[in-house]
């Protein structure tokens, strides 16, 4: 059977290929009329992250030519992106970085390589390449200071928001922060810098609140976890916050809570390792688990539905998921909405910069990024995401936004909402201290002037 | 709970996660007996059998339909890497075997992914990853059905393999192909044979392996790695004993257990990522060839 | 016809013991050398900096490899572990010795890695073949466990990285890619030379006579202690300065966990890959393994465009990488520095086979 399946997809690959070369050929002397605007897609398609890559970039790719075959682009101008694969490996996604920064006479505007390693492999190198880094609620969290990190975006959110606000949802469902004193939360983590990353801001907080915490390191790939569980059931854990990566190591994670019958409805995962991918490797035992959602997933919002319609429907075929089934999934949507950021930072910099309908550059496209808002209902409601995210906007200083998430729950078969709103920190504005502490520390060690924000 | 239960929970859990172990040892420890080649795409293996077997459900075959269909895929697997690997290589050095091995193991991670997409799969055996009830009312330890499983499951694979390398024409032929195969050819053991047979055997191990793990971590390209957890067994307990395998299994599995629960917590955990191996030199030092591996003697 | 050795007498000791005793050979090395020192007059930064310094400092740790695994016989698997002492040695010594010049700093890195090469060495005085690669495993993981566990390492950053400092020598920053490039090729050349010195002297004939057979070799009054902790030292000593330039010329912000075991297999195959016990072999091995899967990636995505499914074409490419592999081996089973030495038999006879 597989290869039979192997053979059909070969012959359909070489036959499409075919086809396109023929196509470049007669088509392209008309083609150089509309302008176009470049964006890299660095994704990982194969390896241990096929399943987040191929959503999250086939959401990217899919609102890109959904932009271009509904609206004709962008006042015009047309989007085009190149593609390389990462493997979610820093060292080559460092080569993509490099190779994808100059296509023909245009640079690259920005750099989303969706993965902490990788984004930490070049936040050194994009403000002197003119690129953006937009790691949306992943890579290094005191990068939320605009003023010590003018290329780099993390909207709508970053870690330390998320550790806070699930503290904040714990807190809730204990009924009050006077009870946390005594309480016992385990923080069962990846052990690499993304896995320890909230840790600043979690310890913090444990402290203020009396929360007894305890930090247990899962070695990659994490496909056993009998010994972490059991710790986890010495400890009597009240609740455990999951921050792993990998539809392995989540499903583990479950299997091994439920060996030591710890209750699913007691553990939070991470957005990054939250997804229908982790909770399916975790099979029947996965219900009732809690997951965070930075974007919210399904097919009822307006414009993952008109996807959908232009792009997949009656065969239409021009979609870019290999299983259209996946269309309206955590990680499609969250895919769609960075490709969503991009798009509205394309048009404020055409606007900003008087070039509407003309290409623009790094950093005219770093102004167009600032000024990302969604404050607007009637602007959401047009682009047919209100409700997918929390509406926030960008500033000069602040580079989060949000800060914001919704709760889901597990239920068997796909993901219900079960905060009532958005919900962040217990105490935002301690989080953005923390954050622009950190960031201060930075800037001093490393000799960097702060930017001058006026807000 | 006592604590002294506790720590035989944790002994317990952690010598039935070490048959896990043991049983992806296994496929290394027939290929390298029969061939002198470490396999290092038995993890591909591993993993591409399972999700073969999850695909043909999916497809809907049931249970035990798609069983048979699995197995059969997996001694194509093994006729076609003799053939087109083995054969061409006869030979050869041991590293320039382990690295076609290496090429081997790429394309059967690709072919996986082509043949049945990146989607993550469950695969749910009927057998509960649950604690057994009675057990936990008499004692409050929590013992996993599942564990359970692995282990009858392991001690019959073991025993049978066993059973074929003493007691039948084909094991006594694939000893003597390990000894020595040139000699063996010479005397009209069929060489050919012997290896697609135990490269065959060692696809079936793969695929038992697989769906064990498979059923606890999700059908997912991370299976790959589970040969990593291999490894330490493997030489603890000797690349060329079945039932060093098992023995050095337990070992690895209880005491890794045992030093991360215990132990670890004093450096930040994550002990057992090393521990196994440190245990291995530690055994190494003592019996150079492992706990049950043969003696090698060297002459001038 | 141009590769000929007729007519080159050796006529004193010194000539008979040069490097390369034929002409055409060091014509063919300087030309090679100096056309690497103004290739970046040609090339671009993509070039530079996203090829050529990482090859460059993947053969040098191919090469530590090699004089362990290739020379000495001892096979090892823990050389990502290596490199990660070299570039986490780098990053202290700058950040904590006053005005160290980078090339000293690059160099104590590398005697750093030695040090640690020796500990994780002793136990294949007991050890051999497959239990010791397996063995070596366990200097690979405690070495990332313990620079991740210890914050001191990375000067308690918060999330566990460390950012490489710029290079600077005799009051210069090299920060562009091609100053960079010239720093790793001058390391890199250097140390190449040092090798291929070491493996036709003393040292090198007595790795061979211990990877060849090591009980005659100590029959033969070779001290086996010795020898084989001086391989361990010295290719980790490659590899820590490996390390180290991956880190500063190459991905400047690091954590423990890029230097996994996937590296340490990676830096594996590009020895076999590339010839077991040749200098040359490092150099090709990691060239063919570092860049065969961008070649792939670049060729299939140029060819087949986006009208075939991302995720089918790079399956293909593991697919076909993997093929290239078990087909050359069948070809070729000594390794790419087989099949140029077997190229420069052939020129030594052209155009008149017979």
């Amino acid at each position: 059977m597989s290869s039979k399946n192997i053979l059909r997809r070969g012959l359909s690959g070489v036959a499409a290929a075919g086809a396109i070369m023929a196509a470049a050929i007669v088509s392209t002397p008309t083609m150089a009329q509309q302008p176009e605007q470049y964006f890299p897609v660095a994704s990982m398609r194969v390896g241990p992250y096929n399943a987040m890559g191929t959503g999250i970039f086939g959401g990217v790719i899919d609102y890109l030519n959904y932009v271009n075959i509904k609206h004709g682009g962008v006042n015009g101008v047309k989007l085009v992106y190149e593609e390389c694969e990462t493997e979610y490996n820093a060292a080559r996604s460092v080569e993509c970085y490099q190779r994808l920064l100059n296509r023909g006479d245009q640079k690259m505007l920005l750099w989303d390589p969706y993965g902490t390693p990788l984004a930490y492999a070049v936040i050194g190198r994009v403000a002197a390449d003119n690129v953006v880094l937009a790691q949306a609620g992943y890579g290094r969290t005191d990068a939320a200071d605009g003023r010590v990190w003018p290329w780099v975006f993390g909207a709508t959110a970053n870690y330390w928001s998320q550790i806070a606000m699930k503290l904040n949802f714990i807190q809730q469902k204990e009924g009050g922060i006077d009870k946390m004193k005594g309480k016992t939360i385990v923080h069962l983590h990846i052990d690499t810098a993304y896995g320890r990353e909230p840790l600043p801001a979690m310890r913090q907080i444990a402290k203020d609140w009396g929360v007894n915490l305890i930090e247990i390191p899962i070695a990659p790939p994490g496909l056993e976890q009998q010994s972490q569980w059991l710790q986890i059931r010495q400890a009597k854990a009240d609740w455990v916050t999951f921050w792993g990566a990998g539809a392995g190591m989540s499903g583990t994670a479950i299997t091994s809570a439920a060996r030591v019958g710890f209750p699913r409805n007691k553990i939070i995962f991470v957005t990054f390792g939250g997804a229908e991918e982790d909770m399916i490797a975790g099979g029947a035992q996965a219900k009732d688990t809690h997951v965070v959602a930075m974007v919210l997933p399904g097919k009822q919002f307006p414009l993952i539905a008109d996807i959908e319609k232009v792009l997949y429907s009656g065969g239409a075929g021009k979609g870019n998921m290999q299983n259209p089934a996946r269309v309206g999934t955590i990680y499609y949507n969250r895919g769609v909405i960075a490709a969503v950021n991009y798009v509205e930072a394309l048009r404020n910099a055409q606007r900003i910069h008087n070039k509407v309908g003309k290409p623009v550059t790094g950093a005219e496209f770093r102004d167009g990024y600032e000024a990302l808002d969604y404050t607007s209902e009637a602007r959401r409601k047009e682009l047919g995401i209100d409700g997918m995210i929390p509406p926030y906007k960008l500033t000069c200083r602040n580079h989060e936004g949000a800060g914001t998430f919704h709760m889901m729950q597990w239920d068997g078969n796909k993901f219900q909402i079960v905060s009532k709103d958005w919900l962040g920190a217990n105490d935002p504005k301690f989080i953005r201290q923390l954050i622009e502490d950190s960031a201060e520390k930075y800037a001093k060690e490393n000799n960097i002037t702060l930017r001058d924000c006026p807000n | 709970m006592p604590d002294i239960w506790f720590f035989i929970e944790v002994l317990v859990g952690g010598l039935l996660s070490g048959i896990m172990y043991s049983l992806v040892a296994l496929g290394f420890v027939l290929i390298y007996k029969a061939s002198s080649v470490f396999n290092f795409a038995q993890g591909a293996m591993v993993f591409f059998a399972v999700l073969t077997f999850v695909g043909v459900m999916e497809l809907g075959l049931p249970f035990w339909a798609a069983l048979p269909v699995a197995i059969g895929v997996m001694v194509l697997v093994g006729m076609a890497t003799e053939r087109f690997v083995l054969r061409p290589l006869v030979s050869q050095s041991e590293d320039t075997l382990l690295m076609a091995t290496i090429g081997l193991s790429f394309v059967i991670e690709g072919v996986a992914q082509l043949a049945w997409g990146v989607d993550v799969r469950n695969l749910d055996l009927g057998i509960r990853d649950e604690p057994i009830n009675w057990v936990m009312d008499k004692t409050g330890m929590l013992i996993s059905q599942l564990d359970i499983t692995a282990g009858i499951v392991a001690s019959v694979m073991v025993a049978s393999l066993a059973l074929l390398f003493s007691r039948t024409k084909v094991g006594r032929g694939l000893r003597a192909v390990a000894d020595d195969h040139t000699a063996a050819l010479s005397i009209g053991i069929p060489l050919k044979h012997i290896w697609m047979l135990v490269w065959a055997t060692a696809g079936v191990v793969a695929l038992v392996a697989g769906m064990l793990w498979g059923a606890r971590s999700g059908v997912q390209f991370a299976l790959v790695w589970v040969a990593l957890k291999a490894l330490p067994v493997l030489i603890i307990g000797g690349f060329t004993s079945v039932p060093g395998v098992i023995v050095a299994g337990l070992l690895v599995g209880a005491s890794e257990k045992v030093v991360e629960v215990y132990i670890g917590p004093k450096f930040g955990g994550g002990v057992e990522v090393w521990f196994p191996y440190v245990l291995a030199v530690l055994f190494l030092l003592v019996r150079p060839e492992g706990l049950f591996g043969e003696k090698i003697i060297r002459r001038v | 016809m141009f590769y000929r050795e007729a007519g080159q007498f050796r006529t004193s000791y010194a000539q008979d013991s040069q490097i390369f005793p034929l002409r055409q050979d060091r014509i063919g090395i300087a030309i090679i050398l100096i056309a690497a020192v103004l290739l970046p007059f040609v090339a671009n930064a993509y070039w530079l900096s996203a090829i050529l310094i990482p090859w460059l400092v993947l053969s040098l740790v191919a090469l530590g490899q090699n004089i362990l695994m290739g020379y000495a016989g001892q096979l090892s698997l823990g050389s990502a572990g290596f490199m990660a002492v070299g570039a986490f040695a780098c990053y202290n010594l700058i950040l904590r010795v006053e005005g160290i010049p980078f090339v000293v700093a690059v160099a104590l890195s590398g005697v750093c890695a030695a040090l640690v090469g020796i500990v994780f060495g002793l136990p294949s005085l007991r050890i051999r073949g497959l239990y010791l690669a397996v063995a070596t495993l366990a200097s690979q993981f405690f070495i990332v466990w313990a620079l991740d566990k210890f914050p001191w390492f990375k000067n308690y950053d918060p999330a566990g990285v460390i950012t490489a400092q710029p290079i600077i020598m005799f009051g210069h920053n090299f920060a562009s890619p091609r100053e960079k490039y010239w720093v790793v090729l001058a390391i890199v050349a250097v140390l190449a030379l040092l090798a291929k010195n070491m493996a036709r002297g003393s040292v090198g004939r007595g790795w061979m006579a211990v990877r060849d057979m090591d009980v005659a070799a100590e029959a033969m009054g070779l001290s086996l202690l010795r020898t084989k902790l001086q391989a361990f030292a010295i290719s980790s000593f490659y590899c820590g300065v490996g390390g180290a330039l991956f880190a500063f010329a190459y991905l400047q912000t690091v954590e423990p966990s890029a230097f996994t075991i996937e590296l340490s297999f990676r830096i594996l195959f590009m020895v076999i890959i590339g010839g077991l016990g040749t200098i040359m072999g490092s150099f090709l091995g990691a060239g063919f393994i570092l860049l065969m899967p961008i070649f792939l990636n670049v060729f299939f995505h140029g060819v087949f465009g986006q009208s075939v499914d991302a995720g089918v074409i790079s399956a293909v490419e593991q697919v076909i990488f993997g093929v290239m592999i078990i087909t050359f081996l069948i070809y070729e089973p000594l390794g790419l520095a087989r099949v140029w030495q077997l190229t420069k038999e052939r020129l030594r006879l052209w155009p008149f086979k017979h």
